[in-house]
């Protein structure tokens, strides 16, 4: 007995939809397993994990802070890995981007006007599409592999970082502790009644809209399609690989780099060591979940941000290691892929070795 | 076998075949999902036999074949083996009969060399080197040479058409089956082919032969079946049968014959080729050598050849997706444009269709209305299209379906995807798209390469059509018959060189093979075959 | 510098570069079969731990390199099945290993940080590891060490003159002939596949027990990348992979060396060197191979379904 793959004529429309929502299904069933197999009361944990992130206002306006980051990160790839441009590097990219916003409070700390935070939000873009155009120039120049060119740069950028904050960039008053000066009120983010809810998410949900605007509605979303889908009849149509390949890293690398910079304007307030819960590699996961769809990766960045919530919680009410939201994650992408080969094929079990009848 | 003995062998209870067909099929079915590719078909080749087994494309004939050698199951009937039922369960299972066979697509390892692919079809292969040295002898006796410690990457079709003959000759088979075998070779690279199949059938193999090209059949073939939507129609001798005869039978009609064409009036020219030099841009591409042709209105001028002669890298260059090394080397409607790219041609009112349709010429994943898009962009997106235009996907969907309906598109809804059109019907489609452009110039090429009668016949005729209207057309083809049907002047292409084009009514299929051929080196197994032919008095 | 010093460097570049060569020779294997597996990254660390927990509870090394070997091999297992049984997109689901990977050993290795571990002995062949400077340097390496060369060679062996190697390679040039000729194309990349997923264990598990023998979260560090890139940089032959690694694995060290020579240059700047190099490799093997792709497995990363 074996089970066989049949290829669909059409894409299942159906299925489309379904893959996503059947992929949630079974990593919280999944969830529920490794949680019983380590010990911890699986309902009650899931309980924690995942439902009650929801249920205080309190806790809703976290999950819309840690989505914002998801959001424009993943927005951004999801144009990329439509063009089948695999950007691994966004990690890289945010942190770039938080670094050259933040030389402005740095540097500038003196410097007090409406445009401030205004000119650290556009560093922050240019840095991070600086460090994109490494892997892309790379990708056109020489056909390096932009997978390993952008992931080997993402350590590079950590060790940057690690070093300007404990070096030339710490806070002379800072007690020697590995950060800069503390970002002032009009260098950061503003927030919404006093919460920690800020602007940021305004620019994500702006990002996310405009790009679902280009990619279901211009020749520019229909160039990414179709390089991604058939590059050749992408070369057929007058398209340029090399320019896409160009054009989308400098869209993903420049949101990582808004999102790095928002990030350490908001929530962090500072330059330090670690800036970052590796959101540039959970937005991955937020991209394929969001099925490659910038309304799609909006939906599933808050799905994502519910893991971290969910895991922090648990951490504090049962002790569970908060390790165990970066398994969730991986675990979810798994099904998320599985799923999706639903899409395009339909499973068939075939009983015995197939012979001819009759003999 | 007659009815009676059927009957007496199956009250019997245990059903055996007739021991004088060396194979024989009875009542095969295979369905894949709800399509039924081959319908209770029968099939009885006797030992020595050459047999034909006609069909038009999609008729079924390839997955008949796959059957009786493993690569596929059959979904109901039986096969019987020297009169012993069999199930072949895998290729494996049908080389240990004696049944080997000779893909139209060959299951070669480019990387690797002639000894390693031969010896992956093989089992027990100890001694590599002992390998190579009998594929040495056999492949020179049989009148195929090889050089066993090739690389398979740079060889030539016709010569890995050679490798994959001679796989089954070492396993000595007592049935050979050949699907299309002379669709990648030179006329005088089949004659000796058919040479060597002779001389197999002498020895006492059995040869099924599909194919269909009807001459040839008539020439070579002892016995034929003949399908037709999956079902046998008929079984004859084709040596007493017509090429008419044996085509109103594959066909099930007579053939939409092509109307006659008028007079040629040559017109201004349309398209220019200049010395066009175009580097090989990887390690199995072909470089264009001093190309150059005229093509004037009205006229349809064809490049025949066989596969892999440079005609993607021609066809690449003139579109514009690869460029010249200097302006003048294309001419579009007086514009030099060597230096231009796909788009900016196409505004100069030319048209392309490549060889590809499923993922060159259209995308398969996407509706038809989409891949409309494709090659007209400038319609469909206003200013700043480059960068930011909007797509008016109501005129999109609109000249979709004027295109499926001028061109007789069938399609289960009315927006489909394209990979779930059958290949007739997609190529109508995206040589619909182009012409409903009313371009100058259209180049395509294999205009109707896998497409079925009816569809290649409208596409033909389109085409003649479009010149008649002031067009010129530019058909890169390598079937030789399409060719002779629709063009007005004849070039070949060979290693990347471009001869001269003639008048048509001035070429033979002689010529046009010699052209081919040209710069094939002549063995003296071409030599000897051309003269036999000579001697024998036939002319084509 | 003295002879002592530099025996002393040699030593670290054999011990930094011996788990580089055990996961690209295995990632080798499963690219040779056609299959691009990303997840090295997720394979390697999950060895790491497996070996570090196994040694610790039971006190040998030796069951804690088997541990590694069979965890790699494991986490292999849901790669294979979404990438060869269920056709999905082999870019992603590596990526996915690889998050996996280092969030489930983040999981089971929270209890092993700061303890120490059980370091895999040295080998003492009495006369041969006493000669001096190259006594050590040959004879006195521990048994993985030994392996990974002795792997790198069978691996080349096997691989271009028996028919299993011929096979292996035939499928990742073509694997629809090859399917056509009636090799099963799945069994043979699920058996590469679960190959480079034990050794890139093996190589994780190295680090654990005989680089430096503890367990620190995320300690591969990025080994895993960079063995993909040195399989590229290798052209997919086993003898030139040894080579790369050797020579990543003194760049790696490099950086250690020119710390302690105590020269200003900051730390960060040192330890991002293997990257750097990496990147820089990366660029000139693939502007020199440009023309020549001749040398890539055709069929590298391309999904297979059969049909029957």
């Amino acid at each position: 007995m074996r089970i066989e793959l049949e290829k669909r004529p059409e894409r299942s429309a159906v299925m489309a939809w379904a893959s996503p929502i059947i992929a949630v299904m079974a990593t919280v069933v999944t969830g529920g397993l490794i949680f019983a197999a380590i010990g911890k009361p699986p309902l009650q944990a899931l309980w924690i994990f995942f439902l009650e992130p929801f249920s205080s206002l309190w806790s809703i306006e976290e999950l819309i802070v840690k989505a914002t980051p998801l959001i424009l990160i993943g927005v951004g790839l999801s144009v990329a890995y439509r063009a089948n441009v695999w950007n691994i590097g966004a990690e890289g990219q945010f942190t770039v981007g938080a670094l050259m916003g933040g030389m402005v409070p740095v540097f500038f700390n003196g410097w007090q006007s409406p445009t401030t935070l205004l000119a650290m939000l556009a560093l922050g873009v240019l840095g991070g599409m600086l460090w994109a155009v490494i892997p892309a120039v790379l990708k056109i120049k020489a056909g390096a592999n932009e997978i390993l060119v952008s992931l080997m740069l993402v350590y590079v950028a950590q060790l940057l970082l690690d070093w300007l904050v404990r070096g030339p960039w710490r806070d002379p008053k800072g007690y020697n502790f590995p950060k800069t000066v503390g970002f002032e009120d009009w260098q950061t983010m503003p927030v919404f009644g006093g919460g920690r809810l800020n602007l940021g998410i305004v620019l994500a949900i702006v990002a996310a809209i405009g790009l679902a605007i280009l990619m279901r509605r211009t020749m520019k979303g229909f160039e990414v399609r179709v390089l991604g889908e058939a590059p050749r009849a992408g070369r057929f149509a007058g398209f340029s690989s090399d320019r896409m390949t160009l054009f989308v890293f400098l869209l993903s690398g420049g949101l990582a780099g808004l999102a790095g910079i928002v990030e350490v304007a908001s929530t962090v307030g500072q330059l330090q060591p670690n800036i970052s819960p590796g959101y540039g590699f959970t937005a991955i996961i937020v991209a394929f979940l969001g099925r490659l769809d910038p309304i799609g990766v909006v939906v599933a960045a808050l799905m994502l941000a519910v893991s971290y919530l969910g895991g922090e919680a648990a951490q504090v009410a049962l002790g569970i290691s908060d390790k165990a939201a970066r398994v969730f994650q991986g675990v979810l992408l798994f099904w998320v892929l599985a799923c999706d080969t639903l899409i395009l094929y339909r499973l068939r079990i075939v009983r015995g070795a197939p012979a001819a009848e009759g003999v | 076998m007659s009815a009676s003995e059927t009957a007496a062998s199956e009250a019997a209870g245990t059903p055996t075949g007739t021991p004088e067909f060396l194979v024989e099929a009875r009542g095969l079915v295979k369905r894949f999902g709800a399509f039924t590719a081959n319908d209770h078909v029968d099939l009885a080749i006797r030992p020595g036999e050459i047999h034909a087994l006609l069909g038009e494309n999609g008729a079924g004939k390839s997955t008949l074949v796959k059957m009786l050698y493993g690569s596929l199951q059959p979904t109901a009937g039986r096969i019987f083996w020297k009169g012993e039922p069999v199930v072949v369960t895998d290729p494996g299972r049908a080389r240990d009969l004696g049944i080997g066979m000779v893909f139209q697509h060959f299951s070669l390892f480019e990387a690797l060399t002639v000894t390693e692919n031969i010896a992956l079809a093989l089992t027990g292969v100890k001694d590599m080197n002992a390998l190579a040295d009998r594929i040495a002898t056999v492949s020179k006796d049989y009148g195929l040479p090889l050089e066993p410690r090739a690389t398979v990457a740079d060889l030539s079709v016709g010569e890995r058409q050679r490798i994959e003959i001679v796989r089954c000759l070492l396993q000595e088979p007592k049935l050979l089956i050949m699907d299309e075998p002379t669709a990648v070779l030179t006329p005088q690279e089949a004659d000796q082919l058919f040479l060597t199949l002779e001389r197999l059938a002498s020895e006492g193999c059995a040869v099924l032969y599909i194919s269909h090209r009807l001459e040839e059949v008539k020439r070579l073939c002892h016995a034929s079946t003949i399908l037709r939507h999956g079902k046998v129609v008929d079984r004859v001798d084709p040596r007493k049968e017509t090429a008419a005869s044996l085509a109103r039978l594959m066909v099930g009609a007579d053939v939409h014959a092509i109307r006659p064409k008028h007079a040629r009036v040559a017109g201004p020219t349309r398209l220019y080729v200049d010395q066009l030099d175009l580097p090989a841009n990887g390690p199995f591409a072909v470089a264009l050598q001093k190309v150059s042709l005229e093509l004037r209105a009205g006229e349809i001028l064809a490049i025949a050849g066989v596969a892999g002669n440079g005609q993607s890298e021609l066809f690449d260059a003139l579109s514009g997706e690869r460029r010249a090394d200097r302006p003048g080397a294309v001419v579009i409607e007086g514009t030099p444009c060597g230096l231009l790219g796909v788009s900016e041609r196409r505004t100069l009112g030319a048209a392309f269709v490549p060889e590809e349709r499923l993922g060159h010429g259209a995308v398969p994943a996407f509706r038809l209305s989409e891949n409309v898009v494709l090659t007209r962009d400038t319609v469909f997106a206003d200013a700043g299209r480059r960068l930011l235009g909007f797509l008016d996907f109501r005129r999109a969907d609109e000249t979709a379906s004027r295109v499926s309906s001028a061109y007789d598109v069938r399609k289960g809804k009315p927006d489909p995807e394209a990979r779930s059109l059958s290949g007739g019907n997609l190529q109508k489609f995206v040589v619909g798209r182009e012409l409903d452009r009313k371009p100058g110039v259209l180049v395509v090429n294999q205009p109707t390469w896998g497409v079925d009668a009816g569809a290649a016949a409208l596409i033909r005729q389109a085409l003649i059509d479009l010149a008649a209207d002031g067009a010129g057309v530019l058909v890169i083809s390598q079937d030789l018959d399409e060719i002779f049907e629709i063009a007005d002047r004849i070039a070949v292409i060979s290693r990347g060189a471009l001869s001269p084009g003639y008048d048509a009514h001035v070429m033979t299929l002689e010529k046009v093979g010699l052209l081919m051929g040209g710069a094939h080196g002549g063995s003296e197994h071409i030599e000897g075959a051309l003269k036999l032919r000579e001697a024998d008095g036939r002319a084509y | 510098m003295d002879q002592s010093a530099l025996l002393a460097v040699l030593l670290t570049i054999v011990t930094a570069s011996t788990p580089l060569l055990l996961a690209a020779l295995g990632e080798l294997v499963a690219e040779r079969s056609g299959v691009l597996n990303l997840g090295v990254e997720g394979m390697m660390v999950m060895g790491a731990v497996a070996g570090f927990a196994v040694a610790l509870t039971t006190g040998s090394p030796y069951l804690g390199i088997v541990a590694a070997a069979v965890a790699g091999a494991l986490l292999a297992v849901p790669f294979g099945v979404l990438t060869l049984n269920l056709v999905a997109n082999q870019v992603a689901t590596g990526l996915a290993l690889t998050l996996l990977g280092l969030g489930l050993s983040g999981l089971i290795g929270e209890r092993f940080v700061g303890q120490p571990g059980v370091r895999l002995a040295k080998l003492h062949i009495p006369g041969l590891s006493d000669i001096p400077f190259v006594g050590p340097l040959l004879f006195g390496q521990d048994v993985l060490v030994y392996l990974s060369i002795a792997l790198a060679i069978a691996v080349s062996w096997v691989v271009f003159r028996t028919r299993v190697g011929l096979i292996l390679r035939a499928v990742g040039d073509n694997h629809a002939s090859a399917h056509a000729l009636g090799y099963s194309v799945i069994r043979v990349r699920w058996a590469a596949v679960l190959f480079g997923g034990a050794m890139a264990g093996l190589g994780g598990g190295y680090l654990s027990l005989a680089y430096t023998p503890q367990w620190i979260e995320n300690m591969t560090a990025g080994r895993g990348w960079i063995a993909l890139a040195l399989v590229v940089f290798s052209s997919w032959l086993p003898s030139r992979l040894v080579i790369g690694a050797y020579l990543f694995g003194a760049v790696t060290i490099l950086g250690f060396f020119v710390q302690g020579l105590g020269v200003g240059v900051p730390a960060q700047l040192l330890s991002s060197l293997p990257y750097i190099v990496t990147i820089a490799a990366l660029v000139v093997i693939s502007t020199r191979r440009g023309r020549a792709r001749a040398d890539t497995p055709a069929c590298l990363g391309q999904p297979f379904v059969p049909d029957r």
